[in-house]
């Protein structure tokens, strides 16, 4: 899959609360296949204290209006500055990295996400709807306050939420969801925190459902030339950019 | 149209631009982005003698203009490298270079001579400066007498062009240079990474597995600059400048300093075509100072 450098043009920003917010960027050719988790690199030129590139997960993709949507959560100097960016702005982006999740057909999938770990599972989601899948999503957040975006969910199936606080949806951690011990799944999917990943990890394994995980580690290219963001897996260190960041919970050392 | 041929010794660059071991991995990483036969030379991973896993994670944090590393030298090995990488890079049109790690002498001295062997090898870098290896590395690079004992064991088993990379983390870096000149390097390159930390005041934990690392970037340009100014001064040998070079601007800089060849390293992250625009952005310098030959330009710092 070619990767490759281009600028792109903010279209739309849209606020969702004070923390998340979602950047339309369109290119000015056509976009090349995306898979689903795959993530751009996108270049902060309106802060000077922020040297490198951002990793930033792919939240949907526009193929008619060549825009790829990014789902971002305000956390240090780089994505509060992505925040700041006027429409028209142009924005340096090195894409489509890193690997995808499996495909599987016709199957019943969950999706569990957390914090702005959500940010690829609604276009995967979308794929997996696609191929025939039954999709289940669960959101954890924090409270309702943090339930945003949810609707983009619903035409690819079931969107479940769970808040820490009971404000909406179910009270608890999304992997203690009623729907968890209620039904069974075949694949499961996620990303977000840590700890959130590695509980869905001990469940899908104890219910014999196979498992991806979308790791976060930080990088300074994203190709695979700085070898800095490797994860200890069974077979060594592995690049989270070029053969993750998608991996089956079977190859890491959970 | 302007000449920038340059010669380290018997190797002659089609331009300056090289790219800097550990920012480029074998060259393959940037296919899709450059053209690589637009390069004077690439200097691919650190090749050891045998397979390293390097540091744990996390093994990188951002820091003011620039970055820390602390990747601890992760290859196969000198086998793999000759087996499985090397026919795929050997008809790259530039000039491929390996840049040879070690931490013992006889490690440095049978990677050496492996490479020896390949044909479409024209020379090696030395690396007797890498920051973040327990054992050596570094250590060789920082007195005169271990810089001098790798580079004569390794002069004796390659008999291609040797480039030794040094370390900046000396009090005297144009002694340890013409200490390696006198063991029979051929060029040397400069600067290494500087050894540096970086602690998150929240959690008061370090952001590197290893505590420090090596910084690079704009950060250390001015060390850099300095460095190869007094080393261009104190040896005949060629320099080859590296150290935080992000544009053509940086990159004659270093040659006004002394430095015949130039490596491009951090910037290499952040814009993957960055060594070719800085081809171009030499060529256009030199129209615009109606400067028809790049040696023209070497050490041609005005002092007065």
């Amino acid at each position: 899959m070619k990767k490759l450098i281009q600028d792109f043009e903010l279209v739309k920003y849209e606020e969702l609360n004070c923390e998340h917010f979602v950047l339309d960027i369109k290119a000015n050719e056509a976009l090349p296949e995306i898979l689903p988790g795959q993530f751009v690199n996108v270049r902060v030129d309106n802060n000077n204290s922020v040297f490198l590139r951002r990793p930033l997960s792919i939240h949907n993709v526009d193929y008619d209006r060549n825009v790829i949507q990014l789902f971002v959560k305000r956390i240090g100097e780089g994505t509060k500055s992505l925040g700041e960016l006027k429409i028209g702005d142009k924005l340096s982006v090195v894409y489509p990295l890193g690997n995808s999740f499996s495909i599987p057909k016709n199957a019943k999938t969950l999706l569990i996400g957390g914090g702005c770990g959500v940010a690829p599972l609604l276009y995967l989601s979308r794929y997996l709807h696609e191929a025939g899948n039954e999709v289940t999503t669960i959101l954890g957040v924090r409270s309702s306050y943090d339930a945003v975006g949810l609707k983009a969910y619903e035409p690819y199936g079931r969107i479940l939420v769970t808040t820490e606080d009971g404000s909406q949806g179910e009270k608890g951690y999304p992997t203690q969801h009623s729907v968890l011990e209620n039904e069974s799944f075949d694949y499961s999917f996620t990303c977000g925190p840590e700890p959130m990943m590695k509980a869905v990890a001990a469940y899908s394994e104890s219910k014999g459902v196979s498992c991806e995980v979308s790791l976060e580690n930080t990088m300074a290219c994203g190709f695979g030339a700085c070898l800095c963001c490797v994860t200890d897996t069974k077979k060594g260190n592995k690049c989270v950019c070029t053969e993750g960041p998608v991996f089956n919970i079977k190859d890491l050392k959970w | 149209m302007v000449n920038l041929e340059v010669k380290l010794k018997d190797l002659v660059l089609k331009n300056p631009v090289m790219t800097a071991s550990g920012t480029f991995g074998f060259g393959e990483e940037f296919a899709d982005f450059i053209d690589l036969s637009d390069l004077g030379g690439i200097i691919v991973k650190g090749t050891t003698r045998h397979h390293r896993e390097g540091n744990p994670y996390p093994r990188m944090a951002e820091t003011p203009s620039g970055m820390l590393n602390a990747v601890g030298l992760q290859n196969k090995g000198v086998e793999n490298f000759c087996q499985d990488i090397y026919p795929r890079i050997k008809d790259y049109q530039t000039n491929v270079m390996v840049n040879v790690s070690g931490s013992v002498i006889e490690d440095y001295v049978e990677t050496a001579a492996m490479i020896n062997e390949l044909e479409h090898i024209p020379g090696i870098e030395l690396n007797i400066s890498c920051p973040n290896v327990k054992e050596g590395g570094m250590a060789f690079g920082t007195s005169c007498a271990s810089a001098q004992e790798v580079v004569r064991a390794v002069r004796q088993v390659y008999k291609k062009h040797l480039m030794v990379k040094l370390s900046p983390n000396v009090t005297d870096i144009a002694s340890i240079a013409k200490a390696v000149e006198s063991e029979g390097a051929d060029s040397v390159s400069l600067i290494n990474t500087l050894l540096g930390m970086a602690i998150d005041a929240e959690t008061r934990k370090p952001l590197l597995s290893t505590v420090t690392g090596g910084l690079s970037g704009p950060a250390v340009k001015p060390v850099a600059l300095r460095m190869v100014w007094q080393v261009a001064q104190a040896v005949n040998i060629p320099v080859v400048g590296l150290g935080g070079i992000m544009n053509a601007k940086d990159a004659i800089e270093f040659i006004l300093a002394g430095a015949t060849a130039l490596q491009i390293g951090t910037a290499n992250f952040i814009d993957p075509q960055v060594s070719v625009k800085i081809v171009e952005g030499i060529k256009d310098y030199m129209i615009r100072h109606q400067v028809s030959d790049i040696n023209d330009l070497i050490g041609a710092i005005d002092l007065k």
